[in-house]
């Protein structure tokens, strides 16, 4: 008893489509501020001051006023804030602590060095979860299928680190030395010149992913199986073949895609702790440095360039769900 | 029969399909078709008639396998073949038509992808042989319209298209399955009639699979009456109709509501056994009138006149008497304050206006029908009187005084005065609550429930639409359709209602138990109940309306009392609406008759 029939939603196409994105957008940005705010009050919390910190131990009290005033950390908590937000869109990141230079050199290449992470692991990742799912919807309820479903289930109990250091064990310790156990990667250089020390980083991310991902692709395959439009294709005496491609995968990859794009956000800021494991030189790692070194302009901005990938993986998962 | 030099095309024998666990779903089917035949396949839930077209396609549904039996399709044994023959023979050979075109065709690829795969030949050629079959099917057949996909089409529109689908490569019989069950009056009218041409100008052989008697009678030249997986009746049409020999037959028939005519219908009693569960001589025998002790040994298919019955007795046709009675129409009560009334009704979907002025009284003790297709409004009218509809204007009364629009505003009396029923019972009962548990949860905050009567109102209620007090403990899974369709109405009754809203409540009925839920409906107005029935079908509003409503794009075309209505429409709409309502040729009725023939 329908009402609207099949010209719903042809009122306003281009506005009706543009609209809830837009509003997504908006309150994203809401949300990244909101993001800031925080990120700039949790490293000010942080123990100890900071210019004492720079100071060492042995600073006199003279020195560390001047450098306070030097910083400006004398001034009001919001002036603060306001500056550090004012600098950031005018792209000054503001000068680490630690090592004296400005954020924005090695922030440029941990975001180039996780990004070709990201980007190998998820170029890897999504393909693989595609074939697996479909294969284990294929051979559904059978061995391969459930060996499939317990292996599955394990990746995903174990954490990435343990994943990574068995992995580790394997391949470049205990077992055989084929690959370095530490990503070691000149801060010139691009990662892509090193593949080797990407290897066990990349599959550190890929495995969790896959398992995760296909057990959607599985679903969604054997959910499309059972449709009367496939039994209909079946009946027409097509080929397994063109049934899978041409008339299963297309309508079950639909479901998928806000899934894998969540996955792609998640990714982004999981690398945080696959890239410490491997002292691999990316975003992540070079957070765990700073917040060790009570680096606080670091720390807020690599955090807050985080917190951006991951806005920006959902609203594009947002976005794919709503068409 | 008539024709016995033409060599059978479509002969299936013995054909056995189980469960993996061995329990028969359709067991010993036999049947056979010669060219340009159609036979129907004809009937309720359960009975097997789907699961047999699979099969005839050498198909069974994942969890099923054909156990036994041969089909033999134009020389070739469908049954035996190696999966690559099996594709060649449904492209070629055989072809299916789907009950939901909606779920049926996919809904991300072209029509012109859909038509043309599977067939040989260059693009261009397969171009040309789709636009010849749109142009066969009633459909356009530009490029542009080659170029849509499944969801910017009608209903109508889909179910063209899955026959064009089917019949494109020419095979040598079709399969049908319910293809014209979920379509409105009037589209299912011109489906029915595309059917028939390409029946007749390809000389084509059909299989009709239908739960609807009249539909088939329509179509078809010969029947087989499925009950239970087995063939109880198998002849030819007219003689099924005119001599129904097997009890379940006679009963099937005397179920169906007739538009001409209001009478007292038959319920079959008992339910449909489940797979696993038959009884262990005739199929029929714990339901049947006329079981006797030789009934404990399954019968064989036996010929009985030109039919074969599966009766031990088929020489009772003649006797099996009951031909159902005509009943007489309420009068109408004389100046009584209406239950409920509508004025001015305005409805909207967002921008969309969908209900237009519409005005409307129920009465105590009568009936009012309010009748129109998909789109209407009828379901959104229902909805504004429950007070579940957001977007409307208008004003509502019950018994006398002002009733707030929204079920919000409502106070429990109100709320309970007014009680709404719903289509599928499948869907309006919690699963999870056993029959007793969801009647409580209607009697919350009732003065019944304080004052501690709860139970005996609930097995007042019961008792009312004849369901066994000890059932309460059960789940809706363990019931029958009827049955389940009845607790509903009874949770409706337990809160003593004025009015109930009706909501098409018996279309996902099978005809035996659409009789017995409408014969609880007509005592409840007996009782003084007043009722308003949303319903698509004519036969229905004449059996259970005492007035009616047309309600056509969500305006009222036409109104007044039921047999002025039915029987001399004024509106365009009505009548076509009456036109196009298919008809069980009693045989004793020359109008019926000559109404089926105008199709």
């Amino acid at each position: 008893m329908a009402v609207g029939d099949v010209t719903e939603d042809r009122g306003y196409p281009l506005m009706s489509r543009l609209m809830p994105v837009l509003s997504k957008v908006l309150q994203g940005l809401l949300t990244l501020l909101a993001v800031s705010l925080l990120i700039f009050l949790a490293a000010r919390s942080l123990r100890g001051d900071v210019a004492n910190m720079i100071l060492g131990p042995h600073a006199l009290p003279d020195q560390v006023e001047q450098l306070r005033v030097q910083l400006g950390l004398n001034q009001p908590l919001w002036t603060q804030y306001i500056n550090w937000l004012g600098g950031i869109l005018h792209g000054d990141w503001g000068t680490s602590l630690a090592s004296g230079r400005p954020v924005s050199e090695s922030l440029v290449i941990g975001l180039r060095n996780s990004a070709t992470l990201s980007a190998v692991a998820l170029a890897v990742m999504l393909p693989t979860a595609l074939v697996v799912g479909v294969v284990a919807a294929q051979y559904r309820d059978g061995l391969v299928d459930r060996i499939f479903l317990i292996t599955s289930m394990i990746f995903n109990a174990v954490p990435e680190f343990v994943t990574g250091t068995i992995l580790v064990a394997i391949f470049a310790t205990t077992v055989v030395h084929w690959l370095p156990a530490v990503s070691f990667i000149p801060p010139g250089d691009s990662p892509i010149s090193y593949p080797s020390a990407l290897i066990l980083p990349a599959t550190t991310i890929i495995i969790p992913g896959v398992m995760y991902l296909s057990r959607l692709v599985r679903v969604a395959v054997i959910d499309v199986m059972t449709t009367e439009y496939i039994q209909t294709a079946v009946l027409k005496g097509l080929s397994p073949a063109r049934i899978l491609f041409l008339h299963a995968l297309p309508n079950a990859i639909a479901p998928i895609i806000p899934a894998a794009s969540l996955v792609a956000a998640f990714t982004i800021g999981g690398v945080v702790v696959v890239e410490y494991l491997f002292a691999y030189p990316g975003v992540g790692s070079a957070l765990v440095d700073a917040v060790t070194n009570r680096d606080l302009p670091a720390i807020q901005a690599y955090v807050l360039v985080i917190a951006s990938a991951y806005f920006f993986f959902n609203l594009i998962a947002d976005a794919l769900a709503r068409k | 029969m008539t024709n016995s030099v033409d060599p059978a095309i479509l002969t299936a024998d013995a054909v056995t399909v189980e469960r993996l666990d061995g329990a028969p779903i359709i067991a010993d089917v036999s049947l056979t078709l010669r060219q340009g035949e159609v036979m129907g396949i004809v009937g309720e839930s359960g009975s097997g008639k789907s699961t047999l077209a699979l099969a005839l396609m050498g198909h069974a549904r994942r969890g099923v396998r054909i156990g036994g039996g041969a089909v033999n399709i134009d020389g070739t044994e469908m049954l035996s073949l190696t999966p690559k023959q099996l594709r060649s023979a449904r492209r070629n050979l055989v072809a299916y038509v789907a009950q939901d075109p909606g779920a049926a065709l996919n809904p991300t690829l072209r029509l012109d992808t859909l038509l043309t795969e599977g067939l040989e030949g260059s693009s261009a050629e397969k171009t040309a042989r789709a636009k010849r079959i749109l142009k066969k099917v009633g459909l356009p057949d530009d490029d542009a319209f080659l170029r849509r996909r499944p969801r910017q089409l009608s209903g109508g529109q889909q179910q063209r298209i899955a026959i064009a689908m089917a019949v494109i490569a020419e095979p040598k019989v079709i399969i049908l399955d319910e293809p014209t069950t979920g379509l409105d009056v009037s589209t299912r009218a011109k489906v029915l009639d595309l059917i028939k041409q390409l029946c007749i100008a390809d000389n084509l052989t059909a299989i009709y699979v239908s739960h609807d008697l009249a539909v088939i009678a329509s179509v078809a030249d010969h029947v087989t009456v499925m009950y239970g997986g087995q063939v109880v009746e198998q002849g030819e049409m007219q003689e099924v109709l005119a001599t129904p020999r097997h009890p379940y037959t006679r009963a099937l028939l005397d179920a169906v509501p007739s538009v001409n005519d209001r009478q007292a219908l038959l319920p079959i009693r008992g339910r449909v056994p489940n797979v696993g569960e038959w009884p262990e001589g005739c199929i029929f025998s714990d339901r049947c009138d006329y079981a006797i002790a030789a009934c404990s040994v399954r019968p064989p298919l036996r010929q009985a006149g030109t039919a074969l019955v599966r009766c031990v007795r088929p020489e009772l046709a003649h006797t099996l008497g009951a031909v159902s009675r005509h009943i007489d129409h309420r009068r109408a009560a004389e100046a009584v304050e209406p239950a409920l009334t509508a004025t001015h009704i305005n409805a909207a979907y967002g921008d969309k206006q969908v209900l237009f002025d519409v005005n409307l009284t129920v009465e105590p003790g009568r009936c009012l029908a309010v009748v129109g297709e998909s789109g209407s409004g009828k379901s959104t009218l229902s909805r504004c009187l429950i007070g579940l509809h957001e977007n409307l204007t208008g004003e509502l009364t019950l018994a006398g005084s002002p009733l707030p629009l929204s079920v919000a505003g409502r106070d429990q009396i109100a709320r309970e005065r007014l009680q709404y029923i719903f289509q599928n019972p499948n869907a309006s009962l919690n699963p999870r609550r056993t029959i007793g548990q969801s009647l409580i949860a209607a009697l919350d905050g009732s003065a019944a429930k304080r004052e501690g009567r709860a139970i005996d109102v609930i097995n007042e209620a019961l008792d009312r639409v004849s369901i066994p007090a000890d059932l309460t403990d059960r789940y809706p899974a363990e019931l029958s359709g009827g049955q389940r369709q009845r607790v509903a109405i009874a949770r409706a009754l337990v809160s003593n209602p004025a009015v109930l809203l009706c909501d098409e409540v018996t279309s996902s009925l099978d005809v035996s138990v659409q009789a017995s839920v409408i014969e609880l409906l007509r005592s409840l107005l007996e009782d003084g109940l007043g009722m308003m029935f949303v319903t698509h079908d004519l036969a229905v509003v004449r059996n259970i309306a005492d007035t009616v409503i047309v309600l056509n794009e969500g305006r009222i075309v036409e109104q007044g009392e039921m047999q002025a209505v039915l029987n001399a429409p004024q509106h365009p709409y009505t009548q076509s609406l009456l036109a196009n309502t298919l008809q069980l040729p009693t045989g004793d009725d020359e109008t019926e008759t000559a109404a089926l023939a105008v199709h």
